[in-house]
């Protein structure tokens, strides 16, 4: 229990998916400008990454590793895909967020309306991609793990949308530099929080 | 199509096409796209030079191999079409690095696969090759890739520079014997969070010697 713990704070604040390895930063950019927006970006991609990391850590295990396949019988033992894993991973990425789309809008409208827009940004979202493929770097034995650092990373990655929208809303009243305004002073910031985020490192359950 | 004139290979459009994303039109200060990989392998120069390269290569092919289907793609399917090619591409240039240069692509850890999701490659694809011929998508493809390599070369510079003292691991501040008269090497350059603060100053420099690249708001 408190290894999954650890696996969970450790991936939200010292392997902060944005902070730490600047994941998903195309969006993050773009859609920081209000909290609401950010807030609902945010959600989805928890939601995304809760789904995409178990099933890619199934197939990782049971398809594309080397002799994962044993269970195919005998001649299959040392058949090695893991070639494979790119094209597999965000295939499965791509093909669940259309199918979480469709699910979605036909179960909840109003849940469709707020999230919506963003799902098909999402296929494209480095930090699921990334998320997947740290995954597999990172060798996570179990199911649980993988869930829990997907969960993990999803709610981080939120938490730094939130926060920068937040700042990027007050920002407009602040007087910046004209060439730094927009683009530039988000960089700087992004430096600068990065630096606190820092200040985790370390910590271990 | 047949009434059009042929344009030169190389016509003005076509060199604007390479030039615009170099400095006006860049992909990483400008359009802001593929930043994500951009950041994280600038510690070195090495890297950096390898994943631009990298990107380049799978851009340019990537947009050209599009650009030839793009009459027999549907809509609704074109984003998987696209990640297709470009995970195709992607898998090469990772086996290609894997074989010739290890080290590197140990480097790189992840963000060689990364290049796939590089928004870069979408937005080009997207924006170029989805209603242009193969041939001005290369040339585009060649430019946009170039454009990232700059901004990645330009912040790696610095930060190898003034991180860890070297320039392609040759010590050139310990030949220059600074090290004697107190200098120290910046220990924060190596870190994350420098990479964005770094991008940002060169957002605000390149701003404030074209205005007309500010936001208005």
């Amino acid at each position: 229990m408190q290894h999954l713990l650890n696996i969970f704070v450790k991936s939200i604040f010292i392997d902060n998916m944005v902070f730490a390895y600047f994941l998903g930063m195309c969006s993050y950019l773009a859609v920081s400008k209000t909290v609401k927006t950010s807030v609902g970006l945010g959600v989805a991609v928890v939601f995304v990454l809760l789904i995409t990391i178990p099933v890619n850590f199934l197939v990782e295990h049971y398809v594309l590793k080397k002799g994962a396949l044993a269970w195919l019988g005998k001649g299959f033992a040392d058949v090695d895909l893991s070639f494979l894993t790119f094209m597999v991973f965000i295939a499965v990425i791509a093909a669940i967020v259309q199918l979480v789309e469709m699910i979605i809008e036909k179960f909840s409208p109003s849940l469709y309306n707020s999230l919506g827009i963003f799902l098909p940004l999402i296929a494209v979202n480095c930090a699921i991609l990334g998320a997947a493929l740290f995954m597999q770097d990172r060798e996570y034995q179990t199911v649980t793990e993988a869930t829990v650092f997907g969960v993990g990373s999803g709610i981080g990655w939120m938490l730094a949308i939130v926060s920068i929208a937040a700042i990027r809303e007050k920002l407009r009243y602040s007087n910046v530099p004209d060439p730094l305004k927009g683009l530039g002073i988000t960089f700087i910031l992004t430096g600068l929080m990065a630096i606190a985020f820092m200040g985790f490192m370390g910590i271990k359950l | 199509m047949s009434n059009i004139e042929r344009e030169p290979m190389f016509s003005a459009k076509n060199i604007k096409l390479f030039t615009a994303p170099l400095s006006r039109d860049n992909p990483i200060t400008v359009q802001v796209l593929g930043i994500c990989s951009a950041l994280a392998v600038t510690v070195k120069l090495k890297p950096a030079i390898v994943m631009a390269l990298s990107v380049t290569i799978v851009v340019a092919v990537s947009n050209v191999v599009i650009a030839a289907m793009r009459k027999y793609i549907t809509d609704r399917i074109r984003i998987i079409v696209q990640l297709v090619v470009i995970a195709t591409m992607v898998i090469l240039v990772d086996q290609v690095l894997k074989a010739y240069a290890f080290d590197v692509s140990k480097q790189l850890s992840v963000f060689v696969g990364l290049i796939i999701t590089n928004c870069i490659l979408m937005g080009r694809l997207e924006a170029f090759a989805m209603a242009n011929k193969p041939w001005p998508s290369f040339i585009d493809g060649l430019g946009n890739g170039a454009g990232y390599g700059i901004i990645l070369v330009v912040v790696a510079f610095f930060r190898e520079l003034l991180g860890s003292g070297t320039l392609f691991g040759y010590p050139v501040m310990e030949k220059l014997g600074l090290y004697s008269t107190g200098y120290k090497n910046n220990g924060m350059m190596i870190l994350p969070p420098m990479a964005l603060i770094v991008v940002g100053l060169i957002i605000w420099f390149q701003r404030s010697r074209d205005k007309s690249l500010i936001e208005k708001k």
